[in-house]
């Protein structure tokens, strides 16, 4: 008996050092030990020819032999599957330097970039988002922001009109009144859009965007002003951006400031951006008039307000270095595709 | 404005450098865009004596010893005809910088650098100058024109600096002035805010003047359209000499760029520069009936102007006549009938304020401009007009070019154009405005130097309006005189202090158009922005044909030219233009996007606010390799990222869209309502404008869009049996399309979940005018588990109705 169970053993072994392959390892491995047809599966049947007596002995080296079977087969699996795995392994080396299939990049304009920065910096301080209408009123756009008809504030921009009362908006400022004639103070609105004037030069679009802000409230100051402005500045422009007010003239707002920005380049010690004057012309700004509140019903003996407006193209030439405003209305794809978020 | 130093002097004394007034004039509220030294281009030029000077034979040279004091001795030889020992002139020394004379020795052509040279042989260690070489001309210093060399008055120190002896040590401010100052537009001024600014008094230019005493009996001045014309001055003069302005006033009037002419016109020029008040001259003998009468035109009345243009009016435009007909066009310019001629001996001067408006509208009208015109267009006070009749007739009597009589006639709606406008205004409110306490004294302090007369009462400022501040109605205005004299760096930084407490941020529609951008982006593609206006050429580009709706453009009234005239109606022509101009750069392959306004009227002029629809446009290019799924992939992403569905049907009337091609467009559609459309370009445009490439365009209708954007998130349960995939491949003939088929299927089996197309074949191996189509199909159901049976006679079902309906047979 045991010299059967000791030929199996050997059978065994010779079989599988001629195997090379997992699979083939694997019908070996059943053919010995299968539940129902294994060589081995078919000797424990062979106990019922023997005597009661004989059957725990003869069962125990049976047993021996299937757990040294399970043991080999499993040694043999591992072993085969390693080979065949390095050998896959090998098979399949690449060159990781050779080029990736191109993905198109895709990118935002940089007026959308800019615009949404100044979003987020000013949606958090409780700015809403106002668009109004592109083919704008002239008593919008002029009249009530205290421009009447052939005021010489209107030399300032020179108008597309497509009727004797409708124009091309200049400014988005015409948003104010839209707003301030719907809303009740307090009133914190952003107005982006695009805006026209006839003008087309090297620095001038006949077309260019515009972001305008508008507080009304009460207890609103000059302060207040130029304390958001400085937000707005080292937000956009980094830490230790300052702003300077300047005295200037927009008929809807009084007093009506030019701000300029410290220099962000050369921090104010004067450069080629800054035309060596260490601050950098950004927006202009001011006390919402009395007369602009009046025309909207806005009561100016309770509320004060201010008002600012800039050139979104400016900002985004500034930040990026773009030489020319051309270059944001031509669509080069070699442009365009450097703005990725 | 051009203001030269020199000139602001004579009102200020002004004690600081140019650049710090500079500084001063900026901060308060006056910007210099540029101030220039008026002989910044001239350096190293000294006066120079003349010790030897000897002709070079044969030669029109000399060569001179030139005694340059403390620079030292140097011999320079010099062409000039007006040589000559013992005479002084300019001498540029060697490194010096002067400017370059064209051959006639006139015609400036740059600047150049002196340095030694040799001429015949005779070595020269600098140039003697001409007027012109150091920038002057007859105006700025008499006799620099003149084709030799500038001789120098015999008291010019030797060796010292050419500049302050000739005037070129001047300094020009070009100042912007602001709409709501009118006012500054003049010398003087300017002068009243350098006053202010400085703390300085302003010294008035003399206006006295004497007359002979005469009068003109039965001349009248009468204004029948006081709305247009508040007030017209007009004043007598006699035996009137033309003849050249003294040096002084020409040299002025050179500084702000103007030529001088004669006395009387200088003089006009120079209150116009001094004091901003336009003035005209007429010549007594023309005004027929003795009178002058300021009244709107009739109406096809004409009239030919100085410049010898005729035109003809209308009653918008308001005239100056005498007792006949128009002798000018009030404020714009005086008629060549009444011109002023060498002859003339007894001239009207006139000093009016014309309103600003209707000057503008008559010089827009009728394209005559000048510099009497743009004054009067920002804005002339009548304490203007008033000092500068005044100012006008003490210059004639200086001058001695005519004697003025006792005739003025003053024609005005106001009494007294010198009155001040009294104005209160709480104290309290100025710093609520500003948000700063600006103290009593400084209030005080600041507008006396402004000549307001303050007067301080608790919270109650008074003050007195100069006449000329036409600007100032109420606190606020006060306000910005003290903040800007007062200085901006005392407002300090406060964060809505007072303000109350808002919800910020974009609404669901503007995170949603945001959301789309990023979408489009993250399919490639780059966001581009176009003009709103482009031609009927772009339309053409893309053969939309003559009476299609979107011709119905909105045109501009006043285009900057015909390629930027109409605003946009589709976005599509921007688009492939700029398709093209990528590809003609050398760009061979790229994404575009643009979303912007559409706008659409009946009317090419709307009298109402004209429809403003929001368009997305799509562009996608490459060097041939594209096809129609490129494009629709990038309208799937979308779709998916919105989770909506959209359907896409060849066009059933393809002429409408003539620049696709027709075999492949599609319309697309969402919710059963068309949206927009989608295709390859037609092939012979694309060969015309971008050949060996392919193009693909797109555009929807956001506005329609719009609402299906915001759509909130509705969480689907996970099923609860499993999905058992089948494939089947049909063949089927090429006319059947795919969506049909799809259609079909879903509709013989509800437990249909998905089906999706994998495979397509046409090609030698199945029967012409065929195709194999091979379709991946999952099944599954709500209520339970699919058996292998079910499925079996659901793809039968399927398979039976697809060969009823198209014929379709299994592969």
């Amino acid at each position: 008996m045991e010299k059967q169970i000791k030929a199996m053993r050997e059978e065994i072994e010779s079989a599988a050092a001629a195997i090379t392959d997992s699979k083939e390892m694997y019908q070996l491995r059943k053919q010995y030990l299968d539940n129902k047809s294994g060589k081995i599966s078919a000797l424990m049947k062979n106990m019922r020819d023997l005597s009661p007596e004989e059957r725990p002995a003869f069962g125990k080296i049976v047993n021996e032999l299937k757990t040294w079977a399970l043991d080999f087969f499993t040694a043999q699996d591992s072993r085969l599957k390693a080979a065949e795995l390095a050998e896959k392994n090998a098979a399949e080396q690449i060159d990781v330097t050779m080029p990736a299939p191109a993905v198109r990049s895709g990118a935002l304009h940089p007026n959308t970039l800019i615009a949404n920065e100044l979003i987020e910096i000013f949606a958090g301080m409780g700015f809403t988002i106002f668009e109004g209408p592109e083919i704008e009123n002239d008593y919008y756009n002029f009249t009530a922001l205290n421009t009447p008809k052939d005021h010489p504030a209107r030399d300032m921009q020179d108008t597309f009109y497509v009727s004797p009362e409708l124009l091309l908006r200049t400014q988005t400022s015409a948003g104010q009144i839209r707003v301030m004639e719907n809303t009740k103070p307090p009133i914190k609105i952003l107005s982006p859009g695009k805006v026209f004037r006839s003008d087309d030069d090297a620095t001038h679009s006949p077309m260019f965007s515009q972001m305008e802000g508008l507080v009304v409230d009460k207890g609103i100051t000059l302060c207040d002003l130029q304390g958001m402005l400085d937000e707005f500045a080292r937000n956009v422009f980094g830490e230790g951006v300052r702003t300077r007010l300047r005295p200037s003239y927009f008929p809807f707002t009084e007093p009506s400031v030019e701000v300029d920005v410290s220099c962000f380049e050369c921090g104010g010690k004067g450069c080629r951006l800054c035309k060596d004057t260490g601050w950098i012309e950004v927006l202009g700004a001011g006390m919402v008039n009395w007369k602009v509140l009046e025309n909207c019903g806005v009561d100016p003996d309770v509320y004060t307000g201010f008002a600012f407006g800039m050139g979104i193209e400016r900002i985004a030439m500034l930040k990026y270095g773009i030489p020319n405003i051309k270059m944001l209305f031509e669509s080069d794809v070699r442009v365009l595709s450097q703005f990725r978020e | 404005m051009i203001v030269p130093l020199s000139w602001l002097k004579e009102y200020v004394d002004i004690d600081v450098t140019p650049q710090e007034l500079e500084t001063k004039l900026f901060d308060c509220g006056f910007e210099v865009e540029t101030l220039t030294e008026l002989g910044a281009e001239v350096s190293g030029v000294v006066v120079g004596l003349v010790e030897q000077c000897e002709p070079i034979p044969d030669t029109h040279l000399h060569v001179c010893q030139v005694d340059c004091g403390e620079h030292g001795k140097f011999q320079i030889c010099c062409g000039a005809d007006n040589v000559k020992a013992g005479g002084k002139y300019p001498a540029a020394l060697v490194g010096a910088q002067v400017y370059a004379t064209a051959k006639d020795h006139v015609t400036i052509e740059g600047t150049m650098r002196i340095k030694k040279g040799k001429l015949k042989g005779f070595e020269s260690q600098g140039m003697l100058c001409s007027g012109i070489e150091i920038g002057l001309n007859d105006d700025l210093y008499p006799g620099a024109e003149y084709c030799g060399l500038l001789v120098l008055p015999e008291d010019a120190p030797v060796g010292a600096d050419i500049k302050p002896l000739v005037g070129l040590d001047d300094w020009m401010y070009d100042i912007s002035i602001t709409a709501n100052r009118p006012d500054c537009m003049s010398v003087l001024g300017i002068a009243r805010e350098v006053a202010a600014a400085l703390g300085k008094p302003l010294k008035m230019p003399a206006l006295d003047y004497k007359t002979d005493g005469t009068k003109l009996d039965g001349f009248k001045v009468t204004v029948e359209d006081t709305d247009l014309c508040p007030r017209y001055q007009a004043h007598y003069v006699r035996n009137v000499k033309i003849a050249q302005s003294p040096a002084w006033m020409r040299r002025r009037l050179a500084l702000v760029g103007i030529r001088s002419i004669s006395n009387i016109v200088d003089i006009t020029n120079y209150v116009l520069k001094e004091i901003g008040q336009p003035m005209h001259a007429f010549d007594l003998r023309q005004l027929e009936e003795k009178q002058i009468v300021v009244r709107r035109a009739k109406q096809d009345e004409t009239i030919v102007t100085l410049d010898e243009k005729e035109f003809k009016l209308n009653p918008n435009n308001l005239v100056i006549c005498d007792g006949k007909k128009p002798v000018a066009l009030a404020g714009i310019m005086g008629g060549l009938n009444s011109e002023i001629k060498d002859d003339t001996a007894d001239v009207v001067f006139e000093s009016a304020k014309f309103m600003r408006d209707n000057v503008r509208k008559t010089s827009r009208a009728l394209g005559q401009h000048s510099d009497s015109s743009q004054r009067f267009e920002k804005g002339v006070d009548e304490y203007a007009t008033q000092l500068g009749l005044k100012r006008a007739l003490h210059l004639i009597d200086e001058l001695g070019c005519g004697s003025v009589t006792e005739s003025g006639f003053a024609e005005s709606v106001s009494a007294d154009p010198t009155a001040t406008r009294p104005l209160t205004v709480s104290i309290a409110k100025i710093n609520a405005l500003l948000g700063i306490t600006v103290p009593d004294d400084e209030i005080i302090r600041i507008l006396t130097n402004l000549d307001f007369a303050p007067q301080i009462s608790g919270d109650a400022l008074s003050v007195q309006v100069p006449p000329y501040r036409e600007d100032i109605e109420n606190a606020p205005d006060i306000a910005e005189e003290l903040i800007r004299m007062y200085g901006y760096q005392h407002i300090t930084p406060t964060f809505l202090a007072a303000a109350s407490v808002t919800n910020g941020g974009r609404n669901a529609a503007q995170n949603s158009l945001l959301k789309l951008k990023r979408t489009l982006a993250a399919q490639g593609l780059c966001e581009a922005i176009h003009y709103s206006f482009y031609s009927p050429k772009d339309l053409d580009l893309l053969r939309i044909p003559q009476d299609a709706p979107l011709r119905q453009a909105i045109r501009i009234l006043n285009p900057i030219s015909e390629d930027l005239s109409i605003m946009r109606t589709m976005l599509a022509p921007s688009m492939l233009n700029a398709v093209i101009r990528n590809v003609r750069r050398g760009n061979d392959e790229g994404g575009l996007f643009e979303i912007a306004k559409t706008y659409h009227s009946a009317e090419e002029h709307p009298s109402e606010e004209p429809e403003e629809r929001e368009a997305l446009s799509i562009g996608l290019f490459d060097g041939g390799k594209l096809s129609f799924f490129d494009g629709k992939a990038v309208l799937e992403a979308l779709a998916a990222a919105f989770r909506l569905s959209f359907t896409y049907k060849k066009p059933e009337n393809p002429e409408k869209y003539p620049f696709l091609h027709p075999g492949m467009s599609a319309v697309v559609s969402l919710d059963g309502q068309e949206i927009g459309w989608i295709g390859m370009l037609a092939h012979d445009l694309t060969d015309a404008e971008v050949p060996e490439h392919a193009v693909l365009l797109a555009e929807l209708d956001l506005t329609a869009l719009r609402p299906y954007l915001c759509k909130p998130v509705t969480f689907e349960m996970l099923p609860k049996f499993p999905v058992v995939q089948r494939d089947i491949a049909l063949l089927v003939s090429e006319k059947v399309i795919c969506a049909d088929l799809e259609a079909c299927m879903k509709r013989s089996c509800k437990s249909l979940n998905q089906v999706r197309l994998f495979d397509v074949y046409k090609g030698k191996q199945i029967e012409a005018g065929k195709q194999s189509l091979a379709f991946s199909l999952w099944f599954r159901s709500d209520d339970h588990a699919l058996t292998d049976q079910e499925v079996d006679q659901f793809v039968a079902k399927i398979l039976k109705n697809l060969g009823k309906e198209f014929e379709a047979t299994q592969r």
